[in-house]
């Protein structure tokens, strides 16, 4: 019997009511508070702050909870809000090289100004389950604080200081800033600018950089990446109001940065030298951090003088498949009905079959 | 059938979007109609609907609708399909306008995947969801030359695929997003609407709005332009037939989806546009139908 695709509004109610239970799962179990999102699942937060192109650790929190620790639906919670926010104002370019240091270290040098900080790492954890977390009010061994007051409080960056011979580009501010693109106001174009490119890198999904980067390294397009440096902590976020004419601090905001160094042989125009990608996540994404340098560096192979043949080299390419919002949402749209296109193709199909028989009468008894 | 007017959700501007972003989305569609068929870029935002879900159309009308305006949003032609139906909540949330299933009634009618039967009026305005808004993409992947393709209106390539279609099949080989050329000058995507209601675009007196969310582009189709579907002379453009009438109302002139009514082949045709046939069959038209169809109509 015939009974048509009604009563969607009463589907929908319910689809929203169970999506709710099952969120909440056992109400035995004491629901989870934004508080221990927010500090508990941090690096959730930074990932979802950072894709989601918002910092606002509250918000992030929210969206994880709201998602049920769906990461990527949680990004675009969080992007989907972030259209409904005024833009007050144009914050100043943040200096990395103030950053009060939580982490850094070097791959390029053995010892530095302001030494190797190791920071909290996963790096040399031993990857064994620990039980002891498994309960819930074990103690914790209290870190050791070395003398803070070492760490200078301004770290310019590792390979801006210790290339003496010019061996590593310099990145060089522009003399006129000119206002950088934003990809959140204005369609991405191509060729892209290393802004545009650097803004869309860092709204890109992780998951996606880290395969590009990783097929680049492993001779999809060669990198020979360095770790020049990698840094993270806290800086201050600075904005000039009109009325007053002066910068003001407006707070801090955790920041990872990355600056990944590879050889580059040189061209018919340029010197051999060690040449430069960037990378910049919001919180501690690190992996997310390096993955975008090594990206960036990979996407400048047209700007060196190379012939762009592998994937992580296309700018089109990647520029245009980094976000997951649109990826996702794209992909999952395939769960929408299709059932008029897919009718004009069985139509289609129907005459072809119908063609070839008619055409190769033979053929036509193979199928059964 | 139409739902009155409400309050607008609270803590929101009219229709979600702020007004300057609403304004910079209507030079769009301004510069769009100025050149018809023509792509033009705009600064698409993440909407609280998925991208894929027809977030193109949800930011044009959100741009052009007012409180005065009458909306209908269908989905596969019907009112009632999940999307259609969540689309439309989002407007009368937000906005709080009336909401129609009536074509006739509808001043802003957001649609995915076809056009009404019913013939559009002046006034009114049909907006395509549209996923892919360019013709060409699944000739050449890359926008930087698809791009140049349309400055230099190079669309022999769109030619040729039709031509191997041809060669190879004996026919076109292409149901839905059938390519048009736009007032003799912009190769152009009608959105996955099939063939059959390609003849439809041609000199409508409607104003068609296309708005792909997820590409970031918006085009428009002004009221009585021509809209041609690519064909050869030998070869001219054909829609769809079937052998069926609508089961429900006995229209022979209207897409029909196939339902599946039972595990051994059974099939029943009916209108695709709900609002038609339910037109049709208030009007006293009645179709082959089945018996326990029109008994569980009856029952409704």
């Amino acid at each position: 019997m015939y009974v048509a695709v009604k009563g969607g509004e009463t589907a929908i109610r319910n689809a929203h009511a169970l999506l709710a239970e099952e969120r909440r799962g056992d109400p035995a179990v004491p629901e989870l508070t934004l508080e221990q999102v927010k500090e508990q699942m941090a690096l959730a937060v930074d990932r979802v702050m950072t894709e989601g192109s918002l910092y606002d650790r509250d918000l992030a929190a929210l969206a994880v909870k709201q998602a049920c620790g769906d990461l990527i639906e949680a990004v675009f919670l969080l992007r989907a809000y972030r259209t409904t926010l005024p833009r007050l104002a144009v914050s100043e370019p943040v200096d990395t090289a103030t950053m009060d240091i939580r982490r850094r270290v070097s791959a390029t040098y053995k010892d530095l100004p302001g030494g190797q900080v190791l920071g909290p790492t996963f790096d040399y954890t031993h990857r064994l389950l620990d039980f002891s977390l498994a309960e819930t009010g074990h103690p914790q061994e209290k870190p050791a604080h070395g003398d803070a007051a070492a760490i200078p409080e301004r770290m310019p960056k590792v390979v801006d200081v210790l290339d003496h011979e010019g061996l590593i580009e310099r990145e060089i501010a522009p003399p006129e800033p000119a206002e950088a693109t934003d990809l959140t106001r204005v369609p991405l174009d191509f060729p892209a600018g290393r802004d545009a490119r650097l803004q869309n890198l860092a709204r890109g999904d992780e998951g996606f950089l880290l395969a590009l980067a990783y097929s680049s390294q492993r001779g999809f397009g060669s990198a020979h990446p360095f770790a020049g440096e990698i840094r993270m902590g806290e800086v201050a976020v600075e904005i000039v109001p009109e009325e007053l004419g002066f910068a003001i601090e407006i707070g801090d905001i955790t920041l990872t940065e990355c600056d990944m160094v590879s050889q580059f042989k040189g061209s018919a125009t340029e010197s051999p030298k060690f040449t430069r990608g960037y990378g910049l996540s919001f919180g501690h994404c690190e992996r997310k951090a390096m993955a975008m340098a090594l990206v960036d560096r990979t996407l400048r192979t047209r700007e060196l003088g190379g012939e762009a043949l592998y994937p992580a080299q296309d700018e089109e390419f990647v520029l245009s498949h980094s976000d997951n919002v649109e990826a996702s949402g794209f992909l999952q749209h395939l769960k929408l009905p299709h059932y008029v296109d897919f009718q004009g193709e069985l139509v289609t199909v129907r005459h072809l079959k119908a063609e070839a028989a008619r055409r190769r009468p033979e053929q036509a008894e193979i199928v059964p | 059938m139409t739902n009155a007017m409400r309050e607008p959700l609270a803590g929101y501007n009219f229709a979600y979007l702020d007004e300057q972003m609403k304004r910079s989305i209507r030079r769009a569609i301004l510069k769009a109609v100025a050149v018809p068929g023509y792509q033009v870029p705009f600064g698409s935002r993440e909407m609280p609907l998925p991208y894929g879900w027809g977030t193109g159309g949800i930011q044009v009308t959100a741009s052009i609708i007012g409180a005065e305006d009458v909306l209908k949003v269908i989905d596969q032609g019907a009112d009632d399909t999940t999307n259609a139906v969540s689309i439309r909540q989002f407007f009368a949330r937000t906005t709080g306008v009336a909401t129609t299933e009536r074509t006739a009634e509808a001043t802003i009618i957001q649609t995915r995947h076809r056009i009404p039967e019913r013939p559009l009026g002046p006034g009114q305005i049909i907006v395509y969801q549209v996923p892919i808004p360019e013709p060409l993409r699944w000739v050449e992947a890359r926008e930087t030359e698809t791009r140049k393709m349309h400055a230099l209106q190079e669309y022999g390539v769109m030619h040729v695929k039709l031509y191997e279609d041809i060669a190879r099949f004996g026919c076109i080989n292409t149901s839905y997003n059938y390519p048009v050329l736009v007032n003799g000058r912009y190769l152009m995507a009608p959105s996955p609407i099939p063939k059959f209601d390609n003849p439809k675009m041609d000199r409508n007196p409607a104003l068609q709005l296309f708005g792909a969310g997820r590409e970031k582009r918006i085009y428009a189709v002004p009221p009585f332009t021509s809209v041609k579907s690519l064909d050869f002379e030998d070869y001219p453009f054909d829609v769809q037939h079937w052998d069926h009438c609508c089961a429900l109302c006995g229209a022979a002139d209207s897409y029909l989806d196939e339902v599946v009514t039972d595990d051994r082949g059974g099939r029943m045709f009916v209108c695709s546009d709900t609002d038609y046939c339910g037109e049709r069959r208030t009007a006293g038209h009645v179709g082959a139908g089945t018996p326990v169809a029109l008994a569980a109509e009856a029952a409704e």
